[in-house]
C-alpha cells in the first residue's frame, strides 16, 4: 500500500484545488435560467398577534412576481420535529405547530411573516419594506424562569404552559440520588450558565426551488449537512411530494456544525413557491438573517450537585437543567438536552448514582438544536467545573481527585444508559501531562508574575457519545429517524471506482479520507477512487452527517459495501485462474492463488465482471457494485484531557491564552492531518465560547448580538497555536474501522478548561472566585476580582 | 443604469449596474466570478477579499463604479495559466489551512497582500493582519501556518500535523 494514501496517511486533501482556485460550487454559485428571488418580511416584535397583513402596495412595485403570506401556507403542513421526549410522568412532550410563514402569532424577531418573489434581489428587498403587517404588540418572555411562572404570556396560546417537557433521568433513581446527597461526606454545588451560542458557519444559508412542469419533479439545492433527511422531512410532512418526485442537492457546503442539520421554513418556501411560479426561486440569507433564522445553540441554566464519600470517590450526582427551546421546536431541539446530555453525565468517571432533571422551555427568541457537541458540551461543562470546584474545597490536586475516580475497567455500564466499549483515560492523562508540558509550568508563572500577569492553568476531561446511533435505542427514546448510514461502491470497468455514501462532507475532507479508506482495503492507489456525495439523485438514501458520525457510521457502511465487491471480485478471480474461492488472497491490487505464483490484477477482474467473456455467469452476475447500510450497536466514545493556561491581566481583567494541548483518543484514525484539523476547529470554537461568543437578547426579545460586530467570533489573534495528540487509541471495539469520530471534541472539552485555567489563576493571585459564568470577558473577569 | 469597465484577472470586463451594486456583486453576478465570497453583511468577515490596483479590499464595502478603470485581481486569477497553483495556495493545502471553503478566498488573498509587504512576518504579525477574515473552521492554526511556512519560514516545530 503506498505510505502516502491509505489508512493512516495524512493525504492532503483533494477538495483544495477547487476552493483554493475559487472554483468550489457552493449553493450560491448556482444560477438557473430564469432565476426569480425572494425576500422574507421577518417579525421585528418577538411576540405579536398578525392580525393582517396588507401586500397590496408591494404587489405593485416594479419586478414583483407574487407575494406570499401565511394564509398561502394554511393548507400546508409545518415543520416537523423529528424527536418526541416522553417527561417524567410518562406525558409526550408539548409540540407546537411551527408554520412556514406566520399565521397568527409571530413568536420571535425574524419570524417570516411574508415572502416577495421578484425578478430581481433588489426588487424582492425593496416591496418587501412596502409589505404593511398589522401587528397587535404581546408581551414576550425571553427568560426561561419567567416563562415557567404562573400567568406568563404563553407562546404558544394552545399549550398548556411554555414547559415543553419536564424530563427526568434515571427517575428511578430520584429518591436513592437524593439520599446519597443528604448523606454523603461532602457535597460540592455549582450553579452556572451554558451561554447561548450562534454556530455561524461562514457561508449563510441558500436555498434554490426549482420544478419542472414536464417531469413534475422538484429539486431543491440547500445548504445542508443531510440532504436525504431533507427531502423526507419536507416531501412527507410539508409539501406532500413523494421522494421519487423530489431531489435534493447540497453541494459544496460552507460549515455547518449542527446549524445546518435541520429543516427550515425558507427551504420549504423555495420549493413551494418554484412550482406556484414555475420559476427557479432563489433565496441567499444575509447574515443578519442568519442570526435570526438558524437554530441558535446551548442556552442552559444549571445547577449541579457532586457528591463525594470521606476518601474523595464520587458518590452521587445530581443536576437540574432548564433548557431554552425558543419558540418553536427545531427539527431535533428536545433531544439535546436530554439523551444528548443526559446520558453523558457520567463523564470519564465511576459514579453510582445519577439524577438529571431537564425542564424544556418555550421562550420567544430564536429555536435552539444542536450546534457542535450539542448536549454533550452541555454536560461535560457542569461536570468539569464542579469536580474542580470539589478538589478546591477538598485542598486536593485536581487531576489527582479524576485519577482517583476513573472509570479504568471497560465494557463500563454507566448508571445513565450507555455503555463505553473501549478507553483508556489515564493514558490520556499521562500524554497530556508530557505534551502541555506541566513540569515548566512553574517557571512560565514566574515569568508571568514579573510581567504583572497572573497566570492559571486549568485541566479537563471529557468522554462524548458519538457515531450516532443505533436506530432501534434512539427509536426507544423518541427518534422519528433511524440513524444508520449508507454507501454504494461502484467499480468501473477499467477498476477505478466511484463510492456514492449518504454522508455528507462541509468541510471535514471525506472526498480525501473516505477514499483512502477503500483504496487501503483493496490495496490500489486513492486516486483510483471518487467519493461522490450531497445529492439524493444518485447516492443511497442516507442519514447525513452531525454527532461526528461519519468515518464511524458512513465510514462503517462503506467499508461493507467494499467488503461486498471484494467477495464477489474473488469469486471472479478464483473463475480467471481456475482455483477455489477460498485460496484467493488480495493484497496490493492483485488477487493471487495461496501457495502458487498464480495471480491476476485488479483491473483484470473489474474488466472481466464487465466484459464477462470468460465469467461464472452460472453463478454470479456480471457487474460489480455495491451496496451497503450500516446500523451501529452502539455509540462510539471518544474521550481525551486537556490543558489550558492562561495570563489574566488584573488591571483589565482581560484573559489571554498562552497554551492549550488537547490529547484525544479518537480510537484508530484515517487521515491524522484531517483530524488533528477537525480538532484545531473544534478548540477555537470551544475557547469562543469560554471568553468571548455570547448570545444576547433584551428584555422584549431584541436580539442584540445580531452582527459580527456585535456578536464577537474568535479571530486569529485570540488564538495560540495548539499542541494536539491522538497517539492514544483504543479503538472501537464494533465497527469495522475501529473509529470513534473527532468532529466534535475540541468544542466539547475546550470551555471547561478555560474557565478551570482563569479560576485558577485568580485564586493563585489570592482572589476568591470560585466560578464565572461564560463568555469571560474582561467585564465579567475584572467584576469578579472586585469580589 | 451605468456602465461600469475595469480589469478583471488581466482580461477587460464591463457591465451595467446600479449605483447601490457593490464590487463583489458585479463580480459574482455579472462576470459569473463566484470565488470570492460574501459572509456577512458588515465587512467584518473578509471572505469577499480581491486586490484591487495591489491593494487588499473588501469588496463588499466597495461599489462596482468606484472601481471603474481599476486592475482587480480575485482568486480566480491568483494561479499560473497552466493551473500551478500560487505559493500561499500551494502553502494553505499543504498545510491543510483550509476545511470548508468558505472563507479560503479572502484568507488567500489576504496573505498574499501581507506577504506582498512583509516577505517573512512572525506569528503575531500575521494573525494581527488576519484580524478582519473569520474562518470557523480551521482555528486559524494551519492558516497561520500556511503563511509562515510559504514566506519561507521553518514551520516544522510547530505541534501537530
Amino acid at each position: 500500500m503506498p505510505k502516502d494514501s491509505g489508512i493512516g496517511a495524512s493525504s492532503k486533501r483533494r477538495e483544495d484545488v477547487r476552493f483554493l482556485t475559487g472554483t468550489g460550487n457552493y449553493t450560491d454559485d448556482i444560477n438557473l435560467n430564469g432565476q426569480a428571488y425572494v425576500h422574507f418580511l421577518r417579525s421585528d416584535v418577538a411576540h405579536g398577534r398578525l392580525t393582517s397583513v396588507d401586500t397590496s402596495a408591494a404587489e405593485a412595485m416594479p419586478g414583483v412576481l407574487r407575494v406570499f403570506t401565511g394564509a398561502d401556507f394554511a393548507q400546508v403542513g409545518g415543520l416537523p420535529c423529528g424527536w418526541q421526549v416522553t417527561d417524567r410522568h410518562g406525558q409526550p412532550m408539548q409540540e407546537p405547530a411551527h408554520p412556514v410563514l406566520a399565521q397568527d402569532k409571530v413568536r420571535h424577531v425574524g419570524d417570516p411573516i411574508a415572502a416577495v418573489v421578484a425578478e430581481t434581489r433588489e426588487q424582492a428587498r425593496d416591496a418587501a419594506e412596502a409589505i404593511v403587517p398589522e401587528i397587535e404588540d404581546l408581551p414576550a418572555v425571553v427568560d426561561m424562569k419567567a416563562a415557567l411562572e404562573e400567568g406568563a404570556p404563553k407562546v404558544h396560546d394552545d399549550l398548556d404552559s411554555n414547559l415543553c417537557y419536564d424530563w427526568g433521568f434515571v427517575e428511578e433513581n430520584r429518591d436513592a440520588v437524593a439520599e446519597a446527597i443528604e448523606t454523603a461526606a461532602h457535597v460540592t454545588r455549582l450553579e452556572l450558565v451554558n451561554n447561548r451560542l450562534v454556530a455561524n458557519a461562514m457561508e449563510p444559508r441558500v436555498a434554490v426551488g426549482d420544478y419542472s412542469r414536464a417531469t413534475g419533479e422538484s429539486t431543491l439545492y440547500t445548504t445542508s449537512q443531510n440532504p436525504h433527511v431533507i427531502r423526507l422531512l419536507m416531501g412527507a410532512f410539508v409539501l406532500g411530494i413523494p421522494e421519487h418526485k423530489l431531489r435534493v442537492v447540497s453541494p459544496d457546503v460552507g460549515g455547518g456544525f449542527g446549524s445546518k442539520i435541520f429543516h427550515y421554513a425558507e427551504e420549504a418556501f423555495c420549493t413551494f413557491a418554484a412550482k406556484a411560479l414555475n420559476r427557479p426561486v432563489k433565496w441567499t440569507a444575509t447574515r443578519a438573517e442568519a442570526f435570526l433564522s438558524d437554530a441558535q445553540g446551548r442556552d442552559h441554566v444549571t445547577t449541579i450537585e457532586l457528591a463525594l464519600d470521606a476518601d474523595n470517590n464520587f458518590t452521587a450526582i445530581r443536576t437540574e437543567t432548564h433548557a431554552n427551546m425558543g419558540a418553536y421546536l427545531s427539527t431535533f431541539a428536545p433531544s439535546v438536552p436530554t439523551w444528548l446530555h443526559g446520558t453523558l453525565m457520567a463523564g470519564n468517571y465511576r459514579t453510582p448514582l445519577i439524577y438529571v432533571n431537564v425542564k424544556a422551555v418555550f421562550t420567544n427568541t430564536v429555536p435552539v438544536d444542536a450546534y457542535r457537541g450539542a448536549g454533550r458540551p452541555e454536560a461535560t461543562y457542569q461536570l468539569e467545573r464542579v469536580i474542580d470546584k470539589a478538589a478546591r474545597e477538598l485542598g486536593v490536586d485536581p487531576i489527582a481527585l479524576r485519577r482517583q475516580n476513573f472509570v479504568t475497567e471497560f465494557p463500563y455500564e454507566t448508571p445513565v444508559a450507555v455503555a463505553y466499549d473501549t478507553g483508556d483515560y489515564n493514558a490520556t492523562m499521562d500524554k497530556l501531562e508530557e505534551i502541555a508540558d506541566f513540569d515548566g509550568f512553574a517557571a512560565r508563572r514566574a515569568e508571568s508574575e514579573a510581567k504583572g500577569l497572573l497566570r492559571g492553568r486549568g485541566v479537563n476531561c471529557y468522554i462524548e457519545a458519538c457515531g450516532i446511533a443505533p436506530s432501534n435505542l434512539v427509536g426507544q427514546l423518541g427518534a422519528r429517524a433511524g440513524l444508520y448510514e449508507s454507501a454504494t461502491v461502484r467499480v468501473n470497468a477499467t477498476g477505478g471506482i466511484t463510492v456514492m455514501t449518504g454522508s455528507h462532507s462541509h468541510g471535514q475532507g471525506h472526498e480525501t479520507s473516505f477514499a483512502q479508506v477503500v483504496a487501503d482495503m483493496i490495496g490500489i492507489d486513492a486516486d483510483m477512487v471518487e467519493i461522490e456525495h450531497g445529492d439524493t439523485a444518485n447516492t443511497p438514501m442516507g442519514m447525513g452527517t452531525y454527532g461526528s458520525r461519519s468515518i464511524a457510521v458512513g465510514g462503517s457502511a462503506m467499508v461493507r459495501a467494499a467488503e461486498k465487491v471484494i467477495a464477489k471480485a474473488k469469486k471472479i478471480a478464483a473463475h480467471l485462474m481456475e482455483a477455489s474461492e477460498d485460496d484467493i488472497e488480495l493484497k496490493d491490487g492483485q488477487f493471487s492463488v495461496a501457495g502458487t505464483d498464480k495471480s491476476v490484477a485488479w483491473g483484470d477482474v473489474t474488466l472481466a465482471a464487465y466484459v464477462p467473456h470468460n465469467y461464472p455467469l452460472d453463478e454470479i452476475e456480471p457487474g460489480l457494485e455495491e451496496t451497503a447500510f450500516y446500523d451501529p450497536a452502539n455509540f462510539t466514545y471518544p474521550a481525551g484531557a486537556y490543558a489550558c493556561e492562561v495570563e489574566v491581566d488584573p488591571e483589565t481583567g482581560k484573559v489571554t491564552i498562552d497554551r492549550f494541548a488537547a490529547t484525544d483518543d479518537f480510537g484508530n484514525v484515517i487521515n491524522p492531518m484531517i483530524v488533528s484539523g477537525q480538532v484545531h476547529g473544534g478548540l477555537a470554537q470551544g475557547i469562543g465560547q469560554a471568553l468571548l461568543e455570547n448570545t444576547v437578547y433584551d428584555e422584549s426579545g431584541q436580539l442584540l448580538s445580531a452582527s459580527y460586530m456585535d456578536y464577537a467570533m474568535p479571530r486569529a489573534d485570540d488564538m495560540p497555536f495548539f499542541a494536539v495528540d491522538h497517539s492514544c487509541q483504543t479503538p472501537c471495539t464494533h465497527n469495522p474501522l475501529g473509529v470513534k469520530g473527532c468532529g466534535e471534541a475540541g468544542a466539547i472539552g475546550s470551555p471547561p478548561t478555560v474557565v478551570n485555567a482563569v479560576v485558577d489563576a485568580l485564586q493563585r493571585g489570592g482572589h476568591d472566585v470560585t466560578h464565572i459564568d461564560m463568555p469571560l470577558t474582561p467585564a465579567r473577569v475584572w467584576q469578579a476580582m472586585q469580589g | 443604469m451605468p456602465q461600469v469597465s475595469m480589469t478583471v484577472n488581466g482580461k477587460p470586463a464591463s457591465g451595467e449596474v446600479e449605483g447601490r451594486t457593490l464590487l463583489v456583486e458585479f463580480l459574482r453576478e455579472n462576470l459569473g466570478l463566484t470565488g470570492t465570497h460574501v459572509g456577512c453583511d458588515t465587512s467584518q468577515c473578509g471572505a469577499c477579499v480581491v486586490h484591487v490596483d495591489g491593494q487588499d479590499v473588501k469588496a463588499c464595502t466597495m461599489f462596482a463604479a468606484e472601481a471603474e478603470g481599476a486592475e482587480v485581481t480575485t482568486i480566480e486569477g491568483l494561479a499560473e495559466a497552466d493551473g500551478t497553483l500560487h505559493p500561499l495556495q500551494q502553502a494553505f493545502q499543504d498545510h491543510h489551512g483550509l476545511q470548508c471553503g468558505f472563507c479560503t478566498p479572502g484568507m488567500v488573498m489576504t496573505g498574499v497582500a501581507l506577504l506582498d509587504r512583509n516577505p517573512t512576518p512572525s506569528e503575531a504579525e500575521i494573525r494581527d493582519y488576519l484580524e478582519g477574515n473569520i474562518c470557523r473552521c480551521t482555528g486559524y492554526h494551519n492558516i497561520v501556518k500556511a503563511i509562515m511556512a510559504a514566506s519561507g519560514q521553518d514551520v516544522s516545530k510547530i505541534a501537530a500535523e
